[in-house]
């Protein structure tokens, strides 16, 4: 859906999520953008890699370099694929800018073994800060837009998220706790202090 | 029998174009359940099939297009209808790729059709001819694949009704299909656009000199029906931007109106113009056959009414494109064919071109529509083990 929240630089996240996908495994980039994430997977993992992504200049760029990605969002396009399909379903800085997050994530877990989500953190002490300080709705570097033209119409915490998750049956396998350049912090991405610190959080889940 | 050498081993290229003789043994069976035998297919050919025959795309026409995809009509002189696509270090770079295209079955230009002759009575077909679907077409296609040798195709690609040919292509044979572009195209045939067929049958068939498709006997041509079918059929591969854009309310060789139903505008004498050529180069019972094979084609209902049953397995890649401004087939009948590919997690790319050309953008001159094509034939080569573009 390329809203990056990072006011259009390089998606930091991506190799951290990188990382964590197994070479040779069958993954879906829900909101590639570019296709930059399944471009790196395919050259240096091996990845069987689709995308959808929003945006048609998105898109296109992405089919232009032969990766295999359609036009579509999560909203409407996860329903299609069969249960398994994939080993890993991925949805960076996207969760946010869609109409069902929970929709969204059943289908997520349903069509692959394994999801990794991130999203930035509404709890972060800054936004915390800025609502309560200013009145007005935080506008930072990882949230970059007016209330107005903003993209990201369901915003949550990364406390909201696991709550979300436990009412789902969802397991988290793990969690990163990530500053705003996406650098990982010490702190456990599930913890009290996470909701306060991170300004992203990056998620690992499985079905239970 | 003359041994017939197939072409693409040498690297003479003939704008004339190859004919081959097939099903004499082996007659096809026809979806109607008629056995057809031996049938004549015209082709061309552009490239050389490399050693292991593994580089070989399988242009689909449309409705009134022809194997002369990158050559001089035969009969009216003009440019190949995918030249721009078609040719050394092109998107369809025939540096690199072997590229076939044949006439389809019913099509005026050498393949067995209405208007060649029959057999059996030493006389043209006609309406005696049996009516043949999309499955037919590509079932006589596969016999000039065999015939060429080649066990499995590169990847297959057509717009409209070649776009149809391709998803059969997939359906039918899905192991000799490594890549497929369905083009502007849809998985069935709308209730508009079969009416818009239905129009165009009925204007030909209402000519005086059809003669009930016998008009060959009579010396003459439903001139007339066949150009107001191409007329009407010809506004729905544009726009109204495009014809806006092209025409306006300009008038033709004059200041005011004359108040009278001479070519006023711009846009009548246009249509005139398309009407008229058409019927030099194309045969009325053709047109009537193939239009209804368009009309008979719905993947789905072939498939048990779901329509990714057809796909069920499919080792192919897709890449499916439609076009903005398309109304003939609308994006969301490339969508349909998308959601039923996800439905069995089928390797598939999704592009809607933004265009305001209509459902003819596919055969005008969109960058965009280019290069999400051989970003595709690039990505799909080297999965092949195909060498890229550049190597030598």
């Amino acid at each position: 859906m390329m809203m990056t929240v990072a006011n259009g630089n390089l998606r930091v996240d991506l190799k951290l999520i990188a990382d964590m996908v197994e070479p040779g495994s069958r993954v879906l980039d829900v909101g590639c953008g570019d296709g930059m994430l399944l471009s790196w997977l395919g050259k240096h993992k091996n990845v069987d890699g689709r995308g959808i992504e929003l945006s048609m200049a998105g898109v296109s760029a992405a089919v232009a370099q032969g990766l295999s990605v359609i036009q579509g969002d999560a909203d409407t396009d996860l329903k299609d694929y069969p249960a398994d399909a994939f080993d890993t379903v991925i949805l960076s800085q996207t969760l946010q800018a869609t109409y069902a997050p929970r929709t969204v994530l059943e289908n997520m877990l349903r069509i692959g073994r394994r999801a990794i989500v991130s999203f930035p953190n509404f709890g972060h002490w800054r936004v915390r800060m800025n609502l309560a300080v200013s009145g007005r709705m935080p506008v930072t570097d990882t949230l970059a837009f007016e209330w107005y033209d903003t993209p990201n119409i369901h915003f949550c915490t990364i406390r909201d998220f696991l709550v979300l998750c436990r009412d789902l049956g969802i397991r988290v396998d793990r969690g990163i706790a990530l500053d705003r350049e996406g650098g990982v912090l010490p702190h456990d991405g599930t913890g009290w202090l996470a909701n306060l610190v991170a300004a992203q959080g990056l998620f690992v889940l499985s079905r239970r | 029998m003359t041994v017939q050498e197939p072409p693409g081993l040498s690297a003479q290229h003939d704008p004339r174009g190859h004919t081959v003789e097939l099903g004499r043994e082996r007659p096809i069976r026809l979806d109607c359940g008629v056995e057809l035998g031996p049938v004549q297919v015209a082709y061309q050919t552009y490239g050389r099939l490399n050693a292991d025959k593994s580089n070989a795309i399988l242009i689909c026409h449309a409705l009134t297009a022809d194997q002369y995809v990158a050559d001089p009509h035969p009969v009216t002189g003009k440019p190949g209808w995918w030249e721009d696509l078609v040719g050394p270090g092109k998107v369809f770079d025939t540096d690199r790729y072997f590229l076939i295209c044949s006439n389809v079955l019913g099509g005026c230009m050498g393949t067995t059709s209405p208007k060649e002759i029959n057999p059996a009575t030493g006389k043209a077909w006609g309406q005696d001819f049996p009516v043949i679907t999309i499955g037919d077409m590509v079932q006589v296609q596969a016999r000039l694949v065999d015939f060429l040798g080649i066990a499995q195709l590169f990847c297959v690609v057509g717009g409209s009704m070649g776009g149809m040919q391709v998803l059969e292509w997939c359906a039918s044979f899905p192991e000799r299909v490594f890549a497929a572009i369905p083009i502007a195209t849809a998985a069935r045939h709308s209730a508009q656009n079969i009416a818009f067929n239905e129009v165009g049958r009925q204007a030909v068939i209402s000519d005086p000199d059809w003669h009930e498709g016998r008009y060959m006997d009579h010396g003459t041509k439903p001139r007339r029906g066949l150009a107001v079918a191409r007329m009407a059929a010809h506004i729905t591969y544009l726009s109204e931007a495009a014809l806006h854009r092209k025409f306006g309310r300009n008038l033709q060789d004059r200041d005011v109106v004359s108040y009278g139903f001479g070519p006023d505008f711009q846009v009548e004498s246009y249509l005139r113009h398309q009407g008229s050529t058409f019927v030099d180069r194309f045969d009325a019972n053709a047109y009537l056959y193939i239009t209804r094979a368009m009309d008979y084609f719905d993947l789905a209902a072939e498939n048990g009414g779901v329509l990714a049953n057809a796909f069920r397995g499919t080792r192919t890649r897709f890449c499916v494109v439609s076009f903005s401004s398309d109304w003939l087939f609308p994006t969301y009948e490339s969508r349909a064919v998308v959601h039923a590919l996800n439905a069995v997690a089928a390797n598939v790319s999704f592009v809607e071109i933004q265009s305001d050309k209509g459902h003819d953008a596919f055969l005008l001159d969109e960058p965009e529509f280019h290069a999400t094509l051989t970003g595709f034939l690039e990505g799909a080569a080297e999965h092949r083990g195909l060498p890229r573009r550049g190597a030598p």
